[in-house]
């Protein structure tokens, strides 16, 4: 595949991004992208520079060098975080970072795509017809109808996650970023969560970052591996796991962990 | 539920604004007359209110802690202060049309920047517009800059230091340590009026009126929701897609107006302002009426403002050393046992109640249960950052 043709198609591209963090390169000469519509995965081991690949996507950090290319040819570089998310790419954080003091469904409408997030619009802001079907269409992908008039902060911790994911969708991001969904989760909500994102997945493109390879190899189609920085191997799971290199960087000295999977 | 708060408010607004100025107006001998001296404390407890209501705004709903609102409090006050000083023209001790003050000090020209406050029109811009300004120029270099949390604090505080320092000077023009002070009339009405300082209290109760509609408006838009979502997580705010930085400048300034606002009606009341009541120690002891009366709600802030300063009238009359204790007190109790404040506190109760009762409901008709009441929000502790509870660690090989 030729670069052009990669630009053209992908909803996110980055072309030799490089990130620097005093002298430590935490993404070298990075090459990445993702189709429309796509549900990557991508795993590494510590320090391989995953969350810091979020980070440049969402504008937390500017790259030293290199582009960083949205749709059809929207530049990334020096946006803000607001600007950003505003263009249609949402992120859930590691760790849930919900609204703990508002209701659940105050945390969706706050998410909620509006024609203008300004001061004085925001101020005046009303729900219309079309928002508030769309809000009752999340509150339901996420299983937290019953809970919409809850204050967010008295929710479970896998509530919490799938409350958050809940905001990226009413977000209207075509670009989902997701960090670590199903970290401190039992299998119940494991597995829940997998099926939401397969199911947000259908209309839009999700980017997710997971330790745990037991999920990973449950929703990824295609799977992309970071090393120090810049992508070692990308491909279908299976052959993701048995390459050689994988094995080596990722699973490391302890082969035993291969079946557990994360740290 | 809410009518019934609705019309709770109105009567109070009612009781304020006409009641009692009413009561003052009955002649001397009456059962029920309150007398002028009441009247002018409780002016002077109404525009403290309108600044703890700003206070509230930026530090009880945004979460961000200003240090510094003795400055635009000062800033509203000194710009009318300089009217008044002008009002009082060639009456003062010397003579002079030029202010006592600057006789003594051996100034022989108005200096340019009091000009404009001959006009009362300037004046009443200049006490909304100097506050504002001020805090639009120092939130717009901190909030863009992200400065946040205890920082923001901390540089809020330098600012009130610095109002402080400058104030003092003779060299300002403004007075100095005696501030400004021995004014005759307000617009042309006699400050030694009854019916003037009556008036000037109708002002402060309807303007405090005023400011809490504002702030209700606010805090129940959407955009109030951003402000208690800031609060909470203002990361997840930028990445909704909001600019917390916007946001807090919006509210920021709008608090330095109210606390303006208030200052401009405290100096015809009070009939001086030093640069005392503009530094670091004014500026905490307005922040420890909100903390007491209660952050995150509207009617908080005026019940600290006005009952916290009551306490001291009624305690410095009578045990001043006292007042001090009380006060450091009452602050310390506020942080350690009830971070929401007295309204805050009783609101959480009552909702508790209602909540046991709505169960109770609940369980006998098998009917919807009703949304869990968001007054139970509850604050961290004063300042510090709210702890983020981690995700409990996976086992390994789970």
């Amino acid at each position: 595949m030729t670069t052009a043709a990669v630009a053209q198609g992908s909803i996110i591209y980055l072309e030799d991004v490089t990130v620097e963090y005093d002298g430590f390169k935490a993404l070298d000469a990075l090459n990445f992208f993702m189709d429309y519509r796509e549900l990557r995965v991508v795993i590494g081991p510590n320090g391989a520079g995953k969350t810091t690949l979020l980070d440049v996507i969402t504008g937390k950090v500017q790259p030293s060098a290199g582009r960083v290319i949205f749709g059809k040819n929207t530049d990334l570089a020096g946006r803000r975080e607001n600007e950003i998310a505003s263009l249609g790419i949402g992120r859930k954080f590691q760790t849930p970072s919900i609204f703990a003091n508002l209701t659940v469904r105050e945390n969706l409408e706050l998410a909620l795509a509006r024609a203008s997030k300004g001061v004085l619009a925001t101020l005046r802001a009303r729900l219309d017809g079309d928002q508030r079907a769309r809000m009752d269409a999340a509150l339901e992908a996420i299983g937290l109808e019953a809970e919409a008039g809850r204050r967010a902060g008295g929710l479970s911790h896998g509530q919490k996650q799938w409350l958050e994911i809940g905001m990226v969708i009413v977000q209207d991001a075509e670009l989902l970023l997701v960090d670590e969904p199903v970290a401190g989760m039992t299998d119940e909500e494991t597995e829940k969560t997998g099926r939401l994102l397969q199911d947000v997945a259908r209309e839009r493109a999700v980017l997710v970052i997971e330790h745990d390879m037991e999920f990973v190899r449950r929703i990824a189609r295609t799977v992309t591996v970071l090393h120090e920085g810049s992508v070692l191997c990308e491909g279908p799971v299976d052959r993701v796991q048995r390459d050689e290199r994988v094995l080596e960087v990722y699973l490391g000295r302890s082969r035993d962990e291969q079946a557990g999977g994360h740290a | 539920m809410r009518t019934r708060e609705g019309w709770a408010l109105a009567i109070l607004a009612v009781a304020v604004v006409v009641v009692l100025p009413a009561l003052n107006a009955l002649p001397n001998g009456s059962p029920l007359h309150v007398s002028d001296f009441t009247l002018n404390l409780f002016g002077k407890f109404l525009t403290y209110a309108i600044l703890a209501l700003g206070i509230d705004l930026i530090w009880g709903y945004a979460g961000v802690l200003s240090l510094g609102h003795g400055v635009f409090f000062g800033l509203g006050a000194y710009a009318m202060g300089m009217h008044l000083m002008l009002e009082i023209g060639t009456q003062g001790v010397y003579r002079n049309v030029l202010p006592d003050f600057m006789v003594w000090n051996q100034v022989t020209e108005l200096p340019l920047f009091w000009k404009p406050f001959y006009s009362p029109v300037f004046t009443l811009l200049a006490v909304l517009a100097v506050p504002g300004i001020v805090a639009a120029v120092f939130g717009f270099l901190t909030f863009r800059s992200r400065i946040r949390g205890v920082y923001f604090s901390i540089i809020t505080q330098a600012l009130a230091l610095c109002a402080w320092l400058t104030f003092n000077r003779n060299a300002m023009n403004l007075g100095g340590t005696n501030g400004l002070s021995g004014f005759k009339t307000i617009f042309g009405f006699s400050l030694n009026d009854a019916a003037t300082q009556r008036g000037l209290y109708v002002a402060s109760a309807v303007c405090l009126c005023l400011a809490f509609l504002l702030c209700r408006w606010i805090v129940r838009s959407p955009a109030g929701k951003v402000l208690v979502a800031i609060r909470d997580s203002e990361t997840r705010v930028l990445f909704c897609g909001y600019s917390p930085a916007a946001f807090k400048l919006f509210v920021f300034t709008v608090s330095a107006v109210l606390a303006g606002v208030a200052g401009s009606l405290y100096v015809g009341q009070v009939g001086i302002i030093t640069p005392a009541r503009i530094g670091v120690l004014p500026s905490i002891e307005m922040i420890i009426w909100v903390a007491v009366g209660g952050r995150g709600t509207l009617l908080g802030p005026v019940v600290g403002a006005v009952g916290v300063n009551w306490l001291q009238s009624l305690l410095t009359t009578h045990y001043p050393d006292l007042w001090i204790l009380v006060l450091g007190g009452m602050f310390v109790t506020v942080v350690l046992f009830f971070p929401d404040g007295v309204v805050g506190t009783i609101q959480k109760m009552s909702g508790r109640f209602r909540r046991v009762r709505a169960d109770f409901k609940f369980d006998q008709t098998g009917g919807e249960r009703p949304p869990d009441s968001s007054t139970e929000g509850g604050y961290a502790p004063l300042v510090l950052p709210r702890p983020q509870t981690p995700p409990p660690p996976r086992g390994p090989g789970s």
